[in-house]
């Protein structure tokens, strides 16, 4: 099948019932999408398909056959949200970052103004045990341009 | 694309490589080593583990720092980066002294080997006891300015100056008054020919423009937010095989029979055999693995298996506390006469803490090949040295046989130190049947991990006080029961917090015993250790204390601080309580909960603001007062308590791992809640300014917030707390 991968198509010949985390991870080499939980709990696998946030772990390959699907490898280099996370120096073990960042990528495409609530509901599928959620809140409020 | 070459890096140039055979490592066996070995189990020790280990080049600055012809100062960091940020600490200690320029300062790991990069106290190569930036702090200072002092000569020879006329600034060695400069690199040739310094003079700390300044900022948060930082889970090597494992399902269980035809059959899978811990599956990726092992057809045998519930062991904790099992309870501390120091009228409490997962984000994982007696392991090594051992015993083979490439943590929280290596052995074994130095990933599912064991131990803390007529403590008695967490030795690190406490200072009768029994769930290092156990005892104790003696919970503590001549924590209290309005008005249905501990040499105190509004327990705000000797990343010592509250905050509101007829039932993060965004509460972190050497921040913390909120709660509503989680 194919899958369209950060603007590009690409093929994948294996089982269609293979979640997309790990169609992305171990085929398609783009491991900066992460396992943490494969349940859908802990959003470290977040991507995006058609624009919106998805856990990855848990949409298989044959369910993403014809969406847009984005990793953290697809976002660009100055993306304000990259720029926002290290002048907060927000990751500490960093595992749960590339999750987070697209989970709070969906949330600005959006809601490019969001307030803390619309922050917290958003985000909070996403565990970071590193506990740097506040540095996290700060650096989208950042990024979008909100005290 | 997510290939690497390993060990690319850790080549020599070719300068160094011809240095290094003049020198003889004399920086390595010179005053930098040499006076720490008398406190380690020492040189010898190291030196024999390192037998056949990879060479470690020490280089022209030794075997901490590398400087190259494109003007990188990398600092070698022997620590494992588990999100702690050592590295920045580390690499702010090298570039003060160097007087390098921070922006081409960058850090990599050190290989293992032991004989050169063991921590000088633990002797071993390995991360914990938040010990890093301490242990650090006089050999990297020293190496720093010896580097420098090498650059300070070659410009003073190449000039025709006296050294002391020469300076350095970001990077530059220069002379100020024939307008002179020349970069590192520059000189990095003639500075390779000075010999080192053995006592090299370090900066006074007035000068220090590096260190204690935001300036100091972690060198990862770019690779760490781009998705690049490459974990042991992404590691790819050519040819590399996938392995997951099927465990026993009770603690202390092993293999009963086994049918394998099924799994054999699926699609990908490469081999199914039979190991010490289970049966593994090798498959050509992750899902195959994963899809083969499901169809594993396994009965386990449980005959020597821990069957017991987390019910049934609470009840026997209490009856152990009590003295009324034969497990027999060994003194910690003891003062003064027991006689009637107990008798009349006692305050009476007791603990129960379940057992705790330090569920990393990344569950564990290792990537190893074992090519006849040469064993290569990929992975996020804390503990080098004991890995070294324990996989040389699985392959048998020599420990410095075995090679080991640290990659950063995603997350670890103690979980990936065991005094077993377990998954690092399994995987070894693993790796050893498939043989031919093939690599093997071992992949742990999240219900692997969590299931695993190396909890926090389960605990239960019991205390019999008797107090003055000014409600201090004037005799003590405090039993804990608590499984070994090393299997050698006293049984040490429950008792920590616990003993030399001031409240135990303060009293002239002490009689504190641990209580020791033997279960098959093994235990094991969770960020802060005893600490995050004794906190909650000490802390709520001494509020519960306090308002027995009607007296205020800060006045309370300072009173008995003064009365011990605890300075160190009368500041960090003063310092908190100023920050955080103690005493101060507050919103209707809103209360302050205080408490200090000392963890690992950092005193640290928090004020949590605390409400039960509605039935659900919320902190909105956790004010912080630090005391971790001098400051070198002020930046990262906030981050360390911000992560520290929310790890602690977390597991006081809902963690526990409960067995029931032995097996664990919380195995994901469905079931075993943690903090998440919407709960995590504003921290704000103040530095108690010291000229001391540095001492650890990676987990003092996360002690003091369960105390804390229980007082706030105490406050709220009068009613005390007795076990963790907090039940509302
Ligand atoms: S791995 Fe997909 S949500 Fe956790
Ligand atoms: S930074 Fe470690 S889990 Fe988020």
């Amino acid at each position: 099948m194919k899958l369209n991968v950060n603007g590009e198509d690409r093929d994948f010949d294996g089982d269609p019932n293979m979640p997309l985390l790990w169609v992305l991870r171990d085929h398609l080499s783009l491991s900066g999408t992460k396992f943490g939980c494969g349940i859908a709990q802990c959003g470290a696998c977040t991507v995006h398909l058609n624009g919106k946030a998805a856990r990855s772990c848990s949409v298989l390959a044959a369910e993403a056959q014809g969406m847009k699907i984005t990793t953290i490898e697809g976002v660009s280099a100055g993306h304000r949200l990259l720029v926002a996370w290290v002048k907060h120096d927000v990751p500490q073990c960093g595992y749960c970052q590339s999750g987070q960042i697209m989970q709070a990528a969906a949330l600005l495409a959006e809601k490019p103004k969001p307030t803390d609530a619309d922050i917290d509901a958003a985000m909070s599928g996403n565990i970071c045990r590193c506990g740097t959620y506040r540095r996290i809140k700060a650096a989208i409020k950042d990024a979008a341009g909100v005290a | 694309m997510s290939e690497r070459k390993f060990g690319e890096g850790a080549q020599p140039s070719p300068v160094l490589t011809r240095r290094r055979l003049v020198l003889g490592g004399s920086l390595l066996g010179g005053a930098l080593v040499v006076g720490y070995a008398a406190t380690n189990f020492g040189a010898v020790a190291a030196g024999a583990l390192s037998v056949g280990a990879v060479d470690v080049n020490p280089g022209v600055f030794g075997p901490f720092i590398k400087i190259d012809e494109a003007g990188w100062v990398t600092v070698v960091n022997r620590y494992q980066e588990m999100g702690q940020g050592t590295h920045a600490g580390l690499a702010a200690i090298v570039a003060e002294e160097l007087d390098a320029d921070w922006e081409m300062v960058r850090f990599e790991s050190a290989p293992a080997n032991a004989a050169v990069y063991r921590d000088v106290t633990m002797g071993i190569q390995g991360t914990g006891a938040s010990h890093a930036i301490a242990g650090s702090w006089n050999q990297l200072r020293q190496a720093g300015a010896a580097a420098r002092a090498m650059f300070v000569q070659a410009a003073a020879r190449k000039w025709g100056l006296p050294v002391d006329s020469i300076g350095v600034r970001n990077g530059v060695v220069y002379h100020l008054a024939s307008q002179r400069s020349a970069t590192f690199v520059d000189l990095l040739a003639d500075a390779a020919k000075i010999a080192p310094p053995e006592h090299p003079k370090l900066k006074d700390p007035k000068d220090y423009k590096l260190i204690g300044t935001e300036i100091v900022r972690r060198k990862d948060s770019q690779s760490k937010s781009n998705g690049t930082e490459l974990y042991t889970q992404d590691v790819r090597l050519p040819d590399m095989l996938v392995a997951m494992v099927a465990h026993p399902s009770h603690f202390g269980g092993k293999l009963g029979s086994l049918d394998m035809g099924a799994a054999r059959k699926v699609p990908g899978v490469v081999d199914v055999f039979e190991i010490a811990r289970g049966v593994a599956v090798v498959a050509k990726d992750t899902w195959s693995a994963r899809l083969g092992r499901d169809a594993l057809k396994i009965n386990w045998d449980d005959a020597k298996a821990e069957t017991r519930s987390s019910d049934e062991l609470r009840a026997l904790y209490r009856e152990i506390a009590k003295g009324k099992t034969d497990v027999t309870g060994a003194a910690f501390q003891t003062k003064g006469k027991v006689d009637d120091a107990f008798d009349g009228e006692l305050f009476e409490a007791s603990f129960d803490f379940p057992y705790l997962a330090n569920a990393p984000m990344e569950p564990m994982n290792c990537v190893a090949s074992v090519d006849g007696r040469r064993v290569k392991l990929t992975f996020a090594a804390q503990i080098q040295t004991v890995d070294q051992i324990n996989c040389a015993l699985a392959a048998i083979t020599l420990p410095g046989m075995v090679e080991i490439e640290t990659l950063p943590a995603g997350g670890s929280f103690g979980r990936r130190g065991t005094l077993t290596s377990d998954y690092i052995v399994e995987c070894v074994n693993i790796a050893r049947h498939v043989g031919g130095g093939r690599p093997v990933k071992l992949v742990w599912t999240r219900e692997d991990d969590m299931s695993s064991g190396y909890y926090r131990p389960m605990a239960h803390h019991k205390v019999s006080i008797k107090c003055d007529e000014g409600g201090l403590p004037i005799a003590w008695r405090h039993n804990i029961v608590s499984q070994a967490i090393v299997p050698f030795g006293a049984n040490e690190l429950p008792t920590h917090g616990v003993k030399n406490s001031p409240y135990l200072s303060v009293a002239s009768v002490v009689d504190a015993r641990i209580f020791t029994p033997k279960l098959a769930v093994p235990p094991g290092l969770w960020r802060s250790v005893g600490n995050s156990q004794s906190a909650m005892v000490m802390e709520h104790t001494v509020d519960l204390l306090a308002r027995r003696a009607q007296r205020d919970p800060a006045e309370y503590r300072r009173a008995i601080f003064t009365k011990v001549g605890n300075v160190r924590k009368l500041a960090v209290l003063d310092l908190v309580c100023k920050k955080a309005g103690w005493g101060g008005p507050l919103d209707a249905g809103w209360a302050r909960g205080l408490a200090i501990h000392e963890c690992f040499g950092t005193v640290v105190a928090q004020v949590a603001e605390v409400s039960v509004l509605g039935g659900n327990l919320r902190v909105r705000r956790v004010v912080c007062a630090v005391d971790c000797g001098m400051a070198i990343a002020p930046n990262q010592i906030a981050a360390q308590i911000e992560g520290g509250v929310c790890f602690g905050l977390g597991a006081a509101l809902y963690g526990r791992i409960t067995l029931d007829h032995g097996i664990p039932q919380e195995t994901n993060f469905d079931a075993y809640r943690v903090l998440r965004m919407d709960e995590a509460p504003a921290v704000e972190t103040h530095i108690v300014p010291s000229k001391k050497t540095p001492t650890g921040i990676g987990e003092p913390g996360v002690p003091p917030i369960a105390p804390a909120v229980a007082n706030a709660l105490l406050s709220l509503t009068g009613r005390p707390t007795s076990s963790l989680p907090f039940v509302i």
